[in-house]
């Protein structure tokens, strides 16, 4: 079906991802000496593109190390007069810093637990179990995916004061966390899953809360943490939502809410707030560092976006 | 994916009793997509057609918001603004990320590591990257300061001057997203049989030729897929103009959402808010449907 835009990404074996053979086949050396002088200059390309790519974020860290009054010294200079570890404390002087990253870190781990919970059992019901209009309702689920953040969040800031949710961690975590996407992913992984493992276990007694929980999650280990760590850093990055429902930065504030709120709080203080911009990117860098694989995974099953 | 079709086994009884279990299983779906997001679509059409402050009464107005939004002297600049940073952003993106994937290519060594590289500022929050940014492009910062040391020329003050802010706020938007589609690439590139592969290379095709009339044709279902979510996502751009420049200087990168936002929660006018957020979602369905009437004459199936 041409018109699915998901489908053409929509891997038959997730596993195959970077297949060996075809890095060996297509990864042999080249056979002349004009290839190889080629292949050389590629190297030199891609490496020149990746120094100048990664110039701001260098940049920004020396930046953090500098004292205040250097941070625009003419001519520029990678290193300022003095190294300034302190900076980095500092930050967590200046704001409230350490609130900001738990806030956050609570925040997505219980949204991820969240869409983690709904995903699967929805998934399931929609995946390996009949029932009366369930295409009907998918289609449903599927639909409300178009509709945009930015139409929602009008309307859910005024169901919000409806529940007397304003300025709540409730408010962070829940409406965000039954979006359709997640329900959709968990539900194409259990229909890969072959049927007769599940019949075998019904034969045997088991009900469908035992094959969910025993046969078909224990299945999807790869899918379920694919959908974790791109919730996580969705929860993890986003600003619009809790900009907008998060009155009191210093109780309530996640840490993309406290940056912004903090570099105008500091003015001029720009070694703060490298030194800040430094520190909130530290746990999504290992997190992208130490799951590579998988993320280049969950990007081929299913395009899924963070934001 | 390959689906097994279940047996005919059930009967009516079963059937009830798994019924009953798929609405347990469902549930928490259902109730939350209902509260979280029914109820907002509709409640959000109600109030895109009332007066409706954020505290105190609520007045019907018939279409009037949607007249009052084209007298709004924002408005249609912000929306030209969305459309402007999407025609420069969109294509930037996508082109430079597929040169990039077919650059890093299996020959590639250490590019594993290049790839993580080209993909933290996708992960890292936004705002901490607009952060570094705006520090890079003050008059007194490290593109200007080299400029002059090295050239003697002073470079205009980016994100002051009315042309420029537009410019960069697309220059840093394509340095912070362009991970995301090299990976999206990649993973196609490498999923490229190796029959066609090699039955193209014996029938001579090397190099230009064979990235330009083999490769990007077979993964263009993939430059379609990026494409659309690309310029979906660069309709609701946000974050980075109003990091960056706040919308100015004056309102010359003012987008859709920026514009929204501040009707609803700096001037607390939701159903105006309202009202121009259904515009961005027509726009959105309007483009996006017009991408997929046009990807018969480019994007090939294969299967």
């Amino acid at each position: 079906m041409s018109t699915d835009i998901r489908e053409p990404l929509v891997l038959s074996d997730p596993e195959d991802a970077g297949d060996v053979e075809v890095e060996r086949t297509r990864g042999r050396a080249p056979q002349n000496a004009a290839g190889r002088v080629r292949l050389v200059f590629q190297h030199v390309a891609v490496y020149i593109a990746a120094g100048i790519f990664l110039l701001p974020l260098i940049y920004a860290f020396f930046s953090a190390l500098k004292p205040n009054g250097e941070m625009f010294a003419m001519p520029p200079r990678l290193i300022g007069s003095e190294v300034r570890w302190s900076n980095f404390a500092e930050v967590f002087e200046y704001g409230p810093f350490w609130t900001y990253i738990f806030n956050s870190l609570f925040v997505a781990v219980a949204g991820t637990l969240v869409v983690l919970i709904v995903s699967t059992t929805a998934g399931y019901a929609f995946g390996r179990l009949r029932w009366k209009g369930r295409d009907a309702v998918f289609v449903l689920f599927l639909a409300t995916l178009m509709v945009p953040a930015e139409v929602l969040v009008i309307p859910m800031f005024q169901v919000m004061q409806w529940f007397d949710w304003v300025d709540t961690f409730q408010a962070l975590i829940f409406p965000f966390a039954f979006t359709a996407f997640g329900t959709f992913l968990m539900r194409q992984f259990f229909r890969g899953i072959p049927y007769e493992l599940e019949e075998a276990a019904r034969v045997d007694g088991a009900g469908a809360v035992r094959t969910f929980l025993r046969i078909i999650l224990p299945l999807s280990t790869s899918a379920v943490a694919v959908l974790a760590v791109f919730t996580f850093l969705s929860f993890w990055n986003s600003y619009l939502w809790p900009l907008i429902v998060t009155v009191d930065y210093n109780a309530h504030g996640t840490l993309p809410v406290g940056l912004a709120s903090f570099s105008g709080l500091t003015g001029t203080r720009w070694d703060l707030q490298m030194a800040a911009s430094i520190i909130s990117m530290i746990p999504t860098t290992i997190l992208v560092i130490a799951l590579q694989k998988h993320l280049v995974k969950g990007i081929a099953m299913a395009g899924l976006g963070g934001r | 994916m390959t689906t097994t079709i279940a047996p005919r086994r059930r009967r009516g009884a079963l059937a009830k009793v798994e019924a009953r279990q798929a609405l347990g299983f469902a549930s928490p779906a259902l109730v939350g997509l209902a509260l979280f997001t029914i109820v907002p679509v509709v409640l959000s059409i109600v109030m895109s057609f009332f007066d409706w402050p954020t505290f105190g009464e609520r007045t019907f107005n018939g279409g009037a918001n949607y007249a009052r939004l084209f007298q709004d002297p924002n408005f249609l600049p912000a929306l030209g603004n969305t459309l402007v940073f999407t025609v420069l952003y969109v294509p930037a993106s996508i082109a430079l990320s597929l040169l990039l994937a077919l650059a890093l290519g299996p020959r590639i060594r250490g590019r594993g590591a290049l790839r993580v590289l080209f993909f933290i500022p996708v992960v890292t929050p936004m705002v901490a990257n607009v952060l570094v940014w705006k520090m890079l492009l003050q008059p007194q910062g490290l593109f200007n300061g080299l400029a002059q040391t090295w050239f003697g020329v002073e470079l205009p003050n980016f994100l002051a001057d009315k042309n420029w802010a537009m410019i960069m706020v697309v220059v840093m938007s394509v340095w912070q997203g362009i991970g995301y589609n090299m990976l999206i690439f990649s993973a196609a590139l490498e999923q490229l049989p190796e029959s066609v592969m090699e039955a193209a290379v014996i029938d001579g095709a090397r190099g230009f030729r064979l990235t330009w009339s083999v490769m990007i044709p077979m993964i263009s279902p993939a430059i379609f897929f990026a494409t659309i979510m690309t310029m979906i996502t660069s309709l609701q751009v946000f974050v980075q103009p109003q990091m960056l420049t706040g919308g100015g200087p004056g309102n010359a990168t003012l987008p859709l959402v920026m514009w929204i936002y501040n009707q609803g929660f700096k001037f607390q006018d939701l159903g105006l808010a309202a009202a121009g957020a259904w515009i961005l979602f027509a726009l959105i369905i309007i483009i996006t449907a017009l991408q997929f009437g046009a990807q018969k004459k480019w994007v090939h199936y294969e299967h």
